[in-house]
C-alpha cells in the first residue's frame, strides 16, 4: 500500500456523523471550588460504588451458581443473603496475618496492592452514565457544573484501562513467586504466560473498536456510537465483540480459563498463602475487574449509558429524569455481561493447558488480527472513494490466501512434531 | 507544579536505576526497572505526549518487564548470583567504557544543540492529536525503517526457534528412543 495512501487515512477525521469530542467540559477554565467539589464527589461515589458493587457481584455470583445447581445459596445475612458478603469480609479482618518463612517480605506486602489499585482505577475513565436526551451527549448539570458522569476523560482513554490491566499481572506474578512456595509459582507462571497470551487478542479486536470509532477516548467512542446500528458491536461485525469477550475471560482468570487458580491442582493457585486482609485484596480485586471488563465491553461495544436507538427515536424511560436514565441503561447493559460470567463458571469445564494455548495463539490471534485488516482496508477505501465491494473481494482473498498459508504451516510444523517424536 | 512533577518523575527513573544496579535479587533489580519506566511515562506526561506514555506502560512495564520476571522465575534465579566470579575477563573493563562513552556522547550531543533544537508542531486541543501526528511521521517519514524494524523481530524470533530446536531427523542422534 501506497505511503501517501495510509497518510491520507490518518488525514481523514472522524467517522462521519460523530461529533468532535474534547475531554470534560468541566476542566476547562480557572480552577474554582465547584468543579473541585464535584470532581471530589466523583472520586467518593466511584470509590464507594467499586466497593459496594464488588459485595453485590460476590452475593449475585453465590446466588446464581446456586440457583443453577439447585441449590438455595446464602440465604442467613439480610435480605436474601445480600449482607453474607460484608460478614465474610468483617471475618476475614479479623483473621490471623500470616506470613510465609521464606517470603520475600517487601514483595509478598507489595503485592496484593499492585492488584487492588489497577482494579479501582480502571472505573475512572468509564463513563457510569449521562443525559443522552435532546442531543446533550452525556453532559450532565452538578452544582451548576456541567461535566460527564465519569472521574476522567484523558486523550488515551481506553489505553489506560490496557495499562492497568498489565500492571495487574504483577500482582498475581509477585505474589505467586514472593510466597516461597511451590504451588503460588506453579501459579502464578501459568498466570502470566495466559495473561500475556491474550493481551494480544484483546488488543487487536480492541484495534478494531478504535478503528471505526476514530477516538481512543472513552466517551468518544461512546459518542460514536448513536443508535442500535451505529453501536460497535455491528459496525465492527460481530468479530471483535467475540475475540474480546473470550480474550477478557482469559484476562480474568475466570472459568473456563482459571488454570492461575486450579484448586484440584494447585491447592489455591497463586494465592494458597495469602490470608486476612491482603486475601480480601486479591479477592476483590478479582470480582471488581469482573465487573470493570463488563463495563468495558458496554463501553466499546454496547453504546454504554446511551438508550438503545433506531434512528432518530430513542427508547426512553418514562417518569425517569434525563440525568439518571444512562446509568440504569449502564446497569442493564452490565448486568447482562455479569450474569454471562457467572453462567460460563457454572457450565463450562477447565480448558486443559495447550488447549488454552492453542485457543489464545492458533485461533483467537490470527482471527482478530486478519479482521482489524478487513476494517482498516474498509476505512482507507472509504477516505479514498474506492468501490467498496472491489476492497471487501481483494481484502478477503488476500486474507483467504493467509489462512491457507497459516494452515499449511501448521501442518507442517505438527507432522515434524509427530516425526521428532511428542515432547509432552 | 512543573518542577515538582519532574523532581518527583527524575527521583522515581534515577532511584529505579540504582536498584537495578544495586539489588541483589535479579527479581527486585526488574521491580527497580519497572519504577524506572513508570518514571519515565510520568516525564511524558508531563511533556504532553500522552500516548507514548500509555504505550511505555504498556509496552515496556506490561510486556517486556513482565517477559524478564517469567524467565527469571522459570529458570529459578531466585538466589543471588555470586557478583566476584567474572565469567568472561573482558566484559567487565568494557562495559566501562562503553557506559562512560555513552554519557560523553549524550551530554555532549545536549549541550552543542540546545539553543538549536527545533520546536516541533504544535498541539492541537484535541484529544487525538498525539497519535495522528505521530502515525503520520511513522507512516510517512519513517515508513521504511518502520518496516526494517518489523522484518528484524520476525528475523530474530525465526532465529531463537532455529536455535533452541532439538538436533533431529535421520542422522540426528536423538535421546529416549
Amino acid at each position: 500500500m501506497a505511503v501517501s495512501e495510509l497518510a491520507g487515512l490518518f488525514q481523514g477525521d472522524l467517522p462521519m456523523g460523530s461529533p468532535m469530542v474534547t475531554g470534560d467540559p468541566l476542566l476547562d477554565g480557572p480552577l474554582l471550588w465547584a468543579p473541585l467539589i464535584v470532581v471530589a464527589i466523583k472520586v467518593l461515589v466511584i470509590f464507594v460504588l467499586g466497593l459496594v458493587g464488588t459485595m453485590f457481584m460476590v452475593w449475585f455470583e453465590r446466588k446464581v451458581v446456586a440457583g443453577m445447581q439447585n441449590r438455595v445459596g446464602p440465604n442467613k445475612a439480610g435480605p436474601f443473603g445480600i449482607l453474607q458478603t460484608l460478614a465474610d469480609g468483617i471475618k476475614l479482618f479479623f483473621k490471623e496475618d500470616l506470613l510465609p518463612d521464606r517470603a520475600d517480605r517487601f514483595v509478598f506486602r507489595l503485592a496484593p496492592f499492585l492488584a487492588f489499585v489497577p482494579a479501582f482505577l480502571v472505573w475512572s475513565v468509564i463513563p457510569l452514565g449521562g443525559d443522552y436526551s435532546g442531543g446533550r451527549d452525556g453532559i450532565v448539570t452538578i452544582l451548576g457544573q456541567q461535566t460527564r458522569v465519569q472521574l476522567a476523560d484523558p486523550p488515551i482513554g481506553i489505553l489506560l484501562v490496557l495499562a492497568m490491566s498489565s500492571i495487574a499481572v504483577y500482582g498475581i506474578m509477585l505474589a505467586g513467586w514472593s510466597s516461597g512456595s511451590k504451588y503460588p509459582l506453579l501459579g502464578s507462571v501459568r498466570a502470566s504466560a495466559q495473561m500475556i497470551s491474550y493481551e494480544a487478542a484483546l488488543g487487536l479486536s480492541l484495534a478494531a473498536v478504535l478503528v471505526t470509532s476514530g477516538t481512543l477516548s472513552t466517551s468518544g467512542i461512546v459518542a460514536s456510537q448513536t443508535t442500535l446500528g451505529s453501536w460497535n458491536l455491528v459496525t465492527t461485525g460481530f468479530i471483535p465483540f467475540i475475540v474480546f469477550l473470550i480474550a477478557a475471560t482469559a484476562e480474568l482468570n475466570r472459568p473456563p480459563f482459571d488454570l492461575v487458580e486450579a484448586e484440584q491442582e494447585l491447592v489455591g493457585g497463586f494465592n494458597t498463602e495469602y490470608s486476612s486482609l491482603r486475601f480480601a485484596l486479591f479477592f476483590l480485586a478479582e470480582f471488581m475487574n469482573t465487573i470493570t471488563m463488563s463495563a468495558i465491553v458496554v463501553t466499546l461495544f454496547l453504546g454504554g449509558p446511551r438508550p438503545p436507538a433506531i434512528g432518530n427515536t430513542a427508547l426512553t424511560i418514562p417518569l425517569i429524569p434525563g440525568a439518571l436514565e444512562g446509568t440504569i441503561w449502564f446497569v442493564l447493559k452490565l448486568l447482562v455481561f455479569l450474569y454471562f460470567y457467572v453462567w460460563l463458571r457454572a457450565t463450562l469445564p477447565r480448558l486443559r493447558y495447550d488447549q488454552l494455548m492453542n485457543l489464545g495463539w492458533k485461533v483467537l490471534i490470527p482471527i482478530s488480527l486478519g479482521w482489524f485488516l478487513l476494517l482498516a482496508a474498509i476505512r482507507v477505501g472509504d477516505s479514498n472513494g474506492w468501490n467498496v465491494i472491489a476492497v471487501v473481494v481483494i481484502a478477503l482473498v488476500s486474507l483467504g490466501l493467509g489462512y491457507l498459508l497459516f494452515t499449511a504451516a501448521l501442518r507442517v510444523s505438527s507432522r515434524q512434531r509427530d516425526r521428532e517424536g511428542a515432547m509432552y | 507544579m512543573e518542577l515538582l512533577v519532574f523532581v518527583a518523575a527524575s527521583a522515581m527513573v534515577l532511584g529505579g536505576a540504582l536498584g537495578v544496579i544495586l539489588m541483589r535479587n535479579p527479581v527486585h533489580s526488574a521491580l527497580g526497572l519497572v519504577l524506572t519506566l513508570f518514571g519515565v511515562a510520568v516525564h511524558f506526561v508531563a511533556l504532553e505526549a500522552h500516548f507514548l506514555a500509555a504505550v511505555q506502560v504498556i509496552v515496556y512495564a506490561g510486556a517486556i518487564v513482565v517477559l524478564f520476571l517469567f524467565v527469571i522465575m522459570l529458570l529459578g534465579v531466585d538466589s543471588a548470583e555470586d557478583l566476584k566470579v567474572d565469567g568472561l575477563t573482558i566484559q567487565r573493563p568494557l562495559a566501562a567504557i562503553i557506559g562512560i562513552g555513552t554519557v560523553a556522547i549524550v551530554s555532549v550531543a545536549v549541550l552543542r544543540t540546545r539553543s538549536t533544537i527545533a520546536a516541533g508542531p504544535a498541539l492541537e486541543a484535541s484529544g487525538d492529536s498525539n497519535i495522528r501526528l505521530l502515525s503520520r511521521n511513522l507512516f510517512s517519514d519513517q515508513v521504511l525503517a518502520f518496516e526494517i524494524t518489523s522484518v528484524l523481530l520476525i528475523v530474530a524470533v525465526a532465529g531463537t526457534v532455529l536455535l533452541t530446536r532439538k538436533q533431529s531427523g535421520p542422522t540426528g542422534a536423538r535421546k529416549g528412543s
